[in-house]
């Protein structure tokens, strides 16, 4: 049995403590950082199919603070610890050449994995917010790292509206506190159950739905992602973009939503509607875009709509299809971005025109982009593919054949950007091709490209994870958001 | 000590803090111990700790109060105290089994020195303390070094040294 | 009726977010509206004519739990308060490097950010 605290007393601990030793060690830094999050990668391994209710410091669960580990965390740790270990693994090169001070890095970045590793495993509403606030403020340092102007500004732009969601979340936190006088998740839930249902739940319903959707990047909510996310070091886009904005955003919608306030139809339309339109906007908005990244960053914003639609379905291949969905997106996107990190490093521009035949010079990277671009635009031997058939299959089933189209829709406008990034910058060339830089590239070093290729791997194979359904990673998954409130209540209260 | 006496603010603002400094010093000390008896704790006391080294360098310029606590210095001491936090936290893993689990003995048999009565309240408290009085210190000393220059009726910024911390 | 002010407050920090150009000031709104949050949360576990919540030996627990105030929403308050001197100071040294940078605190000459 693995003990829950470690998940955050590993990664806060290296986080305070590299600061104090590489001032003399240039090293430190590198090798603790991946080791940490190479233990974080095997201990969520460890966690997996488990079920714990951890009470801190001994006191029983509504009074003290718990952490509650179900199959929904545990999916989630997997995610973030398998894609921190990947990008800290690629900042290991990338950071030589166009940053400076690794010590920072390392120290926020290891500070970003706890808050959401803590975010992903409390109980507690309260701890749920403070644990978001420490994962978040790291990213917007991180974002800024830099500290160049566009930089600077996307910071900017994301701590202004992360914090007015931070807000927002702390607003219906106080006014919850108010109603039940609980702060403990499953407590909340049991008096909710019990007290009809007034204005002053809804408002705080939607206070705290709207909150983490800003985090989350839902269309209304989006407009700091595709500043935010090209901004920052191509290792923290590919942790923004595949695990940020999960774990603060879907991961406690999907929590709150299911096991708090108990799923029904309204809600069920209000995500699918939701779902849709950040689906076909994103898209829309992405196959305008020249900049490699900011095409990237709005993809996400359509993807995560793919994941709300198959969710709000509410029907078990729905969510199935959601989930799968998730845990997929977070593989192809980051490999995509570490892509995009890649040719950066050698081509020093992120304009698709400037680009071109990096087949020739780059064979890993380029093929790790087109395993990605086949994977994320849902060609039918990778993952890609699965979950989204899944979820076109559950909207049909669920009698929403409206649904159905416009995600597939919203999946043939995605294969026509990603054959756009494949024409010109892999196989053809952009209008201002520069043919004697091109002579120069060469292949990128080696801790770069192992990332690039474990991933692609996984992409290409955990199409095989459905297999086994019901006793497989996705089964518990299934069971917590089916089970809803009460089974949440029986877990966490329980004996 | 000629070369102290120009920068700054006035005779009287220096004295007066030279002599007040240590007494601040001792009540944010004061304020740390005692938290766990009587309103107080970690974060108010460090604040406190904080504010010496603030008057400090409102009163003397930043490279006198540099030299009582240097950059490096207030950056481990800010390390130092989250790290001391964590193993109080994890010894309790060791000790109980439990994560932050209060393993000391709450009421210490040992009649007159009843400071350590809470079990290992005080000293998270102490750790605590550390930490918020460095980082609060760090973050006044890297906010002060930018300032605004006027020239040709626009503001215009300059670094006056490197920036150490973000 | 002293709640609906803290939402009041709240809006109040909301507009000067929304519709304010300068930097300083929108930060300024970012904290009218951390502070009205704050004084939400102290509020709830305000009571009147409360003692604090220190029990002693002689005191009678039924007594004790009408009379002392909630000391919980002090705890929260405390947390936030210091996550939003975090949030503060960051936001105080992306703005003076934004002035850096761009020589305005003005976030409509600010666009070189775009698509």
């Amino acid at each position: 049995m693995v003990n829950l605290p470690l998940f955050i007393i590993l990664p806060f601990g290296v986080a305070f403590f590299i600061p104090m030793v590489s001032r003399k060690f240039k090293w430190v830094p590198d090798v603790l950082g991946n080791i940490t999050t190479f233990i974080l990668l095997l201990l969520s391994l460890m966690t997996l199919n488990q079920e714990h209710v951890y009470h801190i410091g001994g006191w029983r669960a509504p009074f003290g603070i718990v952490l509650v580990l179900d199959g929904l965390s545990c999916l989630l740790l997997v995610i973030i610890n398998l894609i921190s270990f990947m990008s800290s693994l690629f900042s290991i090169e990338y950071l030589e050449k166009r940053y400076t001070s690794k010590l920072r890095y390392y120290s926020l970045f290891l500070l970003m994995v706890g808050g959401m590793n803590g975010t992903v495993l409390s109980g507690d509403l309260f701890n749920l917010f403070v644990f978001m606030e420490i994962a978040s403020i790291a990213s917007y340092a991180l974002v800024g790292f830099g500290c160049e102007a566009r930089e600077l500004e996307a910071s900017f732009k994301y701590l202004v509206m992360g914090n007015v969601g931070s807000l927002f979340v702390l607003y219906a936190v106080a006014l919850l506190y108010g109603k039940t006088g609980t702060l403990n998740m499953a407590d909340v839930a049991r008096i909710l159950k019990d007290i009809p249902y007034d204005n002053l739940i809804a408002f705080s319903f939607v206070l705290i739905i709207s909150g983490f959707m800003i985090k989350s990047a839902l269309v209304p909510f989006h407009a700091w992602l595709p500043d935010a996310h090209p901004s920052a070091p191509a290792p923290i886009s590919a942790m923004l973009s595949g695990v940020v904005i999960k774990a603060l955003g879907v991961y406690v919608v999907i929590r709150l939503i299911f096991n708090l306030f108990g799923f029904n139809h309204i809600i069920s339309n209000i995500l699918v509607y939701m779902g849709i339109t950040s689906m076909i906007i994103g898209v829309c908005l992405a196959i305008l875009q020249w900049d490699l990244k900011r095409l990237l960053a709005y993809h996400s914003i359509s993807q995560m709509g793919y994941v709300f639609c198959g969710i709000g379905l509410g029907t078990t291949l729905g969510i199935l299809g959601g989930i799968f969905h998730l845990f997929n997106h977070s593989l192809f996107k980051s490999l995509l971005f570490l892509d995009s990190g890649s040719i950066e490093y050698e081509t020093e521009t992120r304009d698709l025109n400037k680009m071109g035949l990096l087949y020739k010079k780059m064979p890993i990277t380029s093929f790790s982009t087109l395993v990605a671009s086949m994977s994320i635009s849902g060609i039918p031997p990778f993952n890609g593919f699965w979950s989204k058939f899944i979820i076109i299959l559950a909207s049909i089933k669920a009698g929403r054949p409206i649904v159905a189209l416009w995600a597939v829709i919203g999946s043939i406008l995605t294969l026509s950007s990603f054959t756009k990034v494949c024409r010109y910058s892999i196989y053809g060339k952009g209008e201002k091709f520069d043919k004697e830089k091109w002579e120069k590239l060469k292949e990128v070093p080696d801790f770069m490209s192992i990332p690039l290729i474990i991933l692609s791997i996984l992409c290409i194979f955990t199409g095989l994870l459905l297999i086994g359904l019901e006793n497989g990673i996705f089964g518990p998954v299934i069971d917590v958001l089916k089970g809803g409130v009460l089974e949440y209540i029986n877990k966490v209260l329980g004996d | 000590m000629k070369n102290n006496e120009e920068k700054g603010m006035s005779l009287i603002v220096k004295t007066v803090t030279r002599w007040l400094k240590g007494f601040i010093f001792l009540f944010g000390a004061y304020i740390v111990v005692f938290g766990h008896l009587s309103p107080g704790g970690g974060f108010p006391g460090g604040v406190v700790f904080a504010a010496t080294f603030i008057l400090l360098t409102l009163a003397f310029g930043r490279e006198y109060a540099l030299r009582k606590i240097g950059k490096i210095l207030a950056s481990e001491l800010d390390s130092l105290g989250a790290i001391l936090f964590l193993i109080l936290a994890s010894l309790g893993i060791y000790f109980t089994g439990i994560f932050f689990s209060n393993f000391i003995e709450k009421f210490h048999p040992s009649g007159n020195f009843k400071l350590f009565s809470a079990g290992i309240i005080p000293l998270c408290n102490i750790s605590i303390g550390m930490k918020v009085g460095a980082s609060l210190f760090m973050i006044f000393i890297i906010l002060s070094v930018v300032r605004v220059i006027f020239e040709d009726g626009k503001g215009k910024l300059i670094t006056t040294e490197k920036k150490d911390k973000k | 009726m002293i709640y609906y002010l803290c939402f009041i407050l709240f809006l109040i920090g909301l507009y000067g977010v929304c519709c304010k150009k300068n930097v300083v000031k929108i930060i300024l709104g970012l904290w009218i509206m951390e502070y009205s949050v704050n004084l939400f949360l102290i509020l709830l576990g305000y009571r009147k004519n409360g003692i604090p919540p220190i029990m002693s030996k002689e005191m009678d627990v039924i007594e004790f739990y009408k009379k002392a105030v909630d000391p919980l929403p002090q705890a929260m308050v405390l947390t936030s308060i210091v996550i939003g001197l975090g949030v503060l100071a960051l936001m105080v040294t992306v703005a003076i490097r934004l002035y850096q940078r761009y020589g305005t605190f003005d976030i409509t000459e600010m666009k070189k950010l775009k698509g």
